[in-house]
């Protein structure tokens, strides 16, 4: 009770903060802020697929790509407003997701694993190949929205908000559907397949869904990407975005939803701290941020914060109340 | 006829480039039950090393072993440091340390020895070996063939040592090997230290063609992710094949599929490495995990 | 202390129409900004930068330039698009620098064109070598530096048609806008003459050996070889064409036409007959090492830049590059402003270089973005590129 009462202050403290932000930051800092809400998005999906799920997906890359490049094709070639993008690409990553998720049902832990990071790294050279689509190695050079209705905002401070209504949204209906049957069913498929389809969870469908689904959030990041940054291309979707989504919902805290906020946080803003401190050899300060982070907190930010706020509660609990397990939601070994 | 022999022949030449990768991926799988993303990483380090040792004037020979040495205590070294403390978290927790390895490891290697290649020289005689119209390359023979050592002798050590047996054990079951006596800790650094030295073997292997850079294994590394998956990464024969059959048949799809030519050939590989996966989800030859409910 | 930065970075802003004039410059300072590839797939390319960085050190220990010393500040963009676009924004809107200079690789600056034109920013001299950077008309604050490569594509096609009797050209080219931009000005320089074109065969970088395609290429019949590939694969390309007794006649891009990094390992007997265009001294080429330009940037090398390899080409673009800017301040005198910038750099009159080749003459206009057009090619008698012919310029 007091926990769920603490919680709800901080999420509101959180929200103000972040409406307040766009008056009080350059246009630069919102851009960079805007970028991480966008990840954040994007490690949902993925969490939900991995983290929830226990599908071990490397190649989410490929989903953000083909959402950029969705949302990009259809607003430089048919000249289709941004926000209708959104949608489109999400939907089309959704089937995308889903046609990947049927055979992915046959393989396994490490070998799905490597499947999916077979996509990731095919992706680029299939956006270079079909080039009258996809403008090849040059990419597709979009135009910023600004902000609409005449509202006196400027372009940065539209978008941040636009992408952090998304982001409220998306979470809101994921956390939603994941605290519901739905998430106990999908996290039940991970913990113990068997059991799950043994209580009548049809383990196929839903895998495969939770790999749409999973797949379409990603996309929607992807196509918001391609709209905030104006500008798509082959370079921008490489292996290395897989692998740094991995990164972001593991140090985040992989099935929490409030993981894929700090994973995302990380993932944009460490890098680049990492390169403060040394220009020499940016990404081996970064590795090493990994490694640390990695042995001091092995169930990512998310799962540091539920040890400590455990910790805390059991020492206001009076010794005579039984210790209340909770079925946590945490990834286990 | 001829050059699809000496597609074939280029095919295999650059699959044991891949496998040679491989062998120690699945080394490191097999003794530790951890998918090490740095292991590329690792070898190219190691033939930097040697590289520094032979340009101190180190003759070849000396320099080679000396260097299998370091790269062997370099892995337990990792294993202890690093591997270690998050040895009971869950595996993509290791998986992060592991990319956390790679990039330390890359961008140290630039660092130091900056980013020009540098030749390397090779063991094997220059001339190419000529089989009618078919040339080979000396050098690629002679990798082919310390390849198939190295595959050998993973083998022998898995199968009939008891050493071997001890570290599979240790990797799936450590709860149980613990119980029989087996010093788990121990027996998973020195699966580090080996696949870390069979790496080193790898790297100063393909030097020589690949030339000595700090991103000469990137691309290695992917494919021999997908040699291992292809043959299994329970079995070092499957990776050695898998390797030599994504060389061969990268090559000849490049060549006689023409509307897929070279600029998907990789691609294709790929979907041909996840069509097979589908009808055997362990690999060609892995050992397919039963389930017993 | 950062609401303190942050307040004035407000008031800044607010008072932009006042300050605009001179942004990134003070009486004792000019801030210049540079993006480069410190991490990711093209960390080669990172030693430009560093190099950059060094010689402006240099600058600074002699004074300054009209009494001003350079700050230079360089980010990582990791050849990512995206991170472009963040680095060259916070350069902008938070450093407050006075110009982009020398940002590198064409998927990074054609992520960037628009903004820095809109926001009046020059973009200046980037390190590409893709031909779209020379419209002042639509795109006045961007310009490039080297010759393009669509220009030295060209350049070998003509020869090409001028000098080989019957020529079958087969093309090997790295899969990317880099090798795709020289294909594109190879095939215009052939005109409709390029039906002489048997095989092209692509590559990735991600490909462990171009050997296939060089065994393809070898089976068509070729007699003529383009071979536009960065020095790894160049390398090999060379080797084994050499060691397969294929002996066309082999035009090799200037990207990898170092002679320590490339035509030694692939063997220099392999290499001989080799024709390359050059703009600027091959730095492991023996001819220069009495060259006094040569020899003084070996020593500026050894000691500014102590950590860089004194057989990296790169390092010797960066150096001749930077100069190239030092002139374009020193032509300001003490308008620093923007607009001067840009007028100074469009206002280049035969500015020759100690690391470029005698002849060749940096030359720019209002209409003409393009400061290095000329290149002259060699041919590498296996030992050093001989030049030969006249310096070429390019009808780009």
């Amino acid at each position: 009770m007091n926990t769920e009462h603490t919680r709800r202050s901080f999420f509101v403290a959180a929200m103000i903060l972040a409406c307040v932000l766009p008056f009080l930051l350059s246009n630069f800092r919102l851009f960079q802020f805007t970028q991480a809400y966008i990840y954040a998005i994007a490690l949902l999906g993925l969490n939900l697929l991995t983290g929830y799920n226990g599908q071990i997906s490397l190649g989410h890359g490929a989903f953000f790509a083909i959402g950029g490049y969705v949302a990009a094709i259809l607003m430089d070639r048919w000249g289709v407003p941004y926000a209708l993008t959104l949608p489109i690409a999400a939907i089309v990553c959704l089937a995308a997701g889903f046609l990947f998720g049927l055979p992915a049902l046959r393989l396994e832990g490490l070998y799905l694993a490597l499947a999916t990071f077979a996509l990731a790294i095919a992706v680029p050279q299939i956006l270079k190949y079909f080039e009258r689509w996809t403008g090849g190695s040059q990419g597709i050079v979009l135009i910023k929205p600004a902000a609409p209705f005449g509202l006196r905002l400027t372009a940065d401070q539209w978008l941040y908000f636009l992408t952090l209504a998304i982001l409220l949204a998306t979470f809101w209906i994921g956390g939603n559907l994941l605290r519901g049957r739905v998430g106990r069913a999908i996290v039940a498929i991970r913990d113990n397949p068997i059991a799950a389809q043994a209580m009548g969870i049809n383990t196929s469908v839903v895998k495969a869904v939770t790999f749409g689904v999973s797949a379409a959030l990603t996309g929607l990041a992807g196509a918001l990407s391609a709209v905030v940054v104006a500008y798509v291309a082959p370079d921008s979707y490489n292996f290395l975005l897989s692998i740094i989504l991995l990164i972001g919902i593991v140090i985040g805290g992989l099935a929490s939803i409030s993981g894929a906020i700090y994973g995302a946080f990380f993932i944009q803003f460490v890098p680049n701290f990492a390169q403060d401190i040394s220009k020499a050899a940016p990404w081996a300060i970064f590795g090493v941020f990994l490694i640390v982070f990695m042995i001091a907190m092995p169930t990512g930010i998310a799962g540091a914060i539920a040890l400590i706020r455990n910790r805390l509660a059991r020492r206001r609990v009076p010794e005579t109340a039984p210790a209340t397990h909770r079925p946590g939601m945490q990834a286990t070994p | 006829m001829d050059i699809f022999i000496q597609q074939v022949v280029s095919g295999l030449a650059t699959g044991s480039i891949y496998a040679a990768l491989a062998l120690a991926l699945v080394m490191i799988y097999e003794a530790t039950d951890v998918v090490n993303f740095a292991q590329g990483e690792m070898a190219m380090f190691a033939t930097y090393i040697a590289w520094s040792l032979i340009n101190a004037g180190v003759p070849y020979w000396p320099a080679f072993f000396g260097t299998l040495a370091i790269a062997f205590f370099g892995g337990l070294v990792v294993q202890r440091v690093v591997i270690r403390p998050v040895a009971n978290a869950p595996i993509l927790t290791v998986v992060i340390v592991t990319i956390g390895l790679l990039v330390i490891f890359n961008s140290m290697a630039g660092w130091i020895f900056s980013y020009v290649q540098k030749p390397f020289p090779s063991p094997f005689p220059k001339e190419p070996v000529r089989l009618g119209s078919v040339v080979l390359g000396s050098h690629d023979l002679g990798q082919i063939g310390v390849t198939m050592l190295v595959l050998s002798c993973i083998w022998v050590f898995f199968r009939f040592t008891p050493l071997g047996l001890a570290m599979r054990a240790a990797a799936q079951n450590p709860l149980s090997s613990r119980l029989a006596g087996i010093r788990v800790g121990w027996m998973l650094a020195l699966g580090w230290a080996l696949a870390a030295m069979f790496g080193a073997v790898a790297g100063m292997m393909v030097a020589p063609v690949l030339f000595l850079d700090p991103n000469m294994m990137a691309g290695v590394q992917i494919y021999a992710f997908a040699a291992a998956t292809l043959g299994g990464f329970t079995s070092p024969v499957g990776a050695v094949i898998g390797g030599l059959v994504v060389g061969v048949v990268e090559n000849l799809v490049g060549t006689y599929v023409s509307f897929i030519g070279t600029e998907l050939k990789f691609s294709v590989a790929l979907a041909l490495i996840i069509v097979v996966l589908l009808v055997r989800p362990s690999g060609l030859f892995g050992r397919a995990t039963v389930k017993r409910v | 202390m950062r609401h303190v930065r942050r307040f004035l970075a407000l008031a800044a802003l607010l008072a932009a129409p006042v300050l605009a004039q001179t942004p990134g410059v003070t009486p004792t300072e000019i801030k210049v900004g540079n993006l480069n590839p410190y991490s990711g797939p093209a960390s080669a390319y990172g030693t430009i930068g560093k190099s950059i960085g060094a010689y402006f050190k240099m600058i600074n220990d002699q004074g300054g330039i009209n009494g001003r010393k350079i700050d230079y500040i360089s980010y990582d963009d990791s050849y990512s698009p995206p991170k472009a676009v963040e680095m060259a924004r916070k350069l902008v809107e938070q450093d407050q620098v006075a110009l982009i200079f020398q940002s590198l690789g064409t998927p990074s600056n054609t992520a960037i064109h628009k903004y820095m034109n809109q926001m009046k920013v020059p973009q200046l001299f980037v390190a590409t070598g893709a031909s779209k950077w020379n419209d002042p008309k639509h795109f006045p604050w961007t310009m490039g530096w080297q010759p393009n490569y669509q220009t030295e594509g060209s350049i070998y096609a003509r020869h090409i048609l001028a000098t080989v009797k019957d020529p079958k050209i087969g093309i090997l080219f790295q899969n990317d806008d880099y090798g795709k931009d020289y294909l594109k000005g190879f095939e215009d320089g052939l005109g409709d003459k390029k039906s002489l074109i048997v095989m092209k065969q692509s590559y990735e970088v991600t490909d462990p050996t171009v050997d296939s395609q060089i065994v393809n290429l070898k089976n068509s019949g070729a007699n003529v070889f383009f071979n536009i590939t960065t020095p790894k694969f160049a390398a090999q390309a060379i080797k084994k064409a050499h060691d397969l007794g294929w002996t066309p006649v082999h035009y090799l891009n200037n990207v990898s036409n170092s002679t320590a990094s490339v035509l030694k390992p692939a063997g220099l007997e392999a290499s001989k007959g080799l024709i390359t265009a050059l703009y600027g001294k091959e730095v492991t080429d023996p001819q220069w090492k009495n060259d006094k330009g040569y020899q003084d940037w070996v020593a500026w090398m050894k000691k500014y830049y102590p950590d860089g390899s004194t057989q990296d080409n790169f390092n010797a673009y960066g150096y001749s590059v930077a100069m190239t800017l030092v002139q374009v301040f020193k032509q300001c005198g003490n308008d620093l402003s923007r607009e001067n910038i840009m007028r100074q750099a469009a206002n280049l009159k035969n500015l020759e270089l100690p690391m470029l080749l005698p002849g060749i003459k940096i030359n720019t206009s209002p209409d003409d973005f393009a400061p290095i057009e000329q290149e002259q090619l060699a041919r590498f008698n296996g030992e050093i590129w001989e030049v030969f012919g006249d310096v070429v310029a390019s009808t780009h």
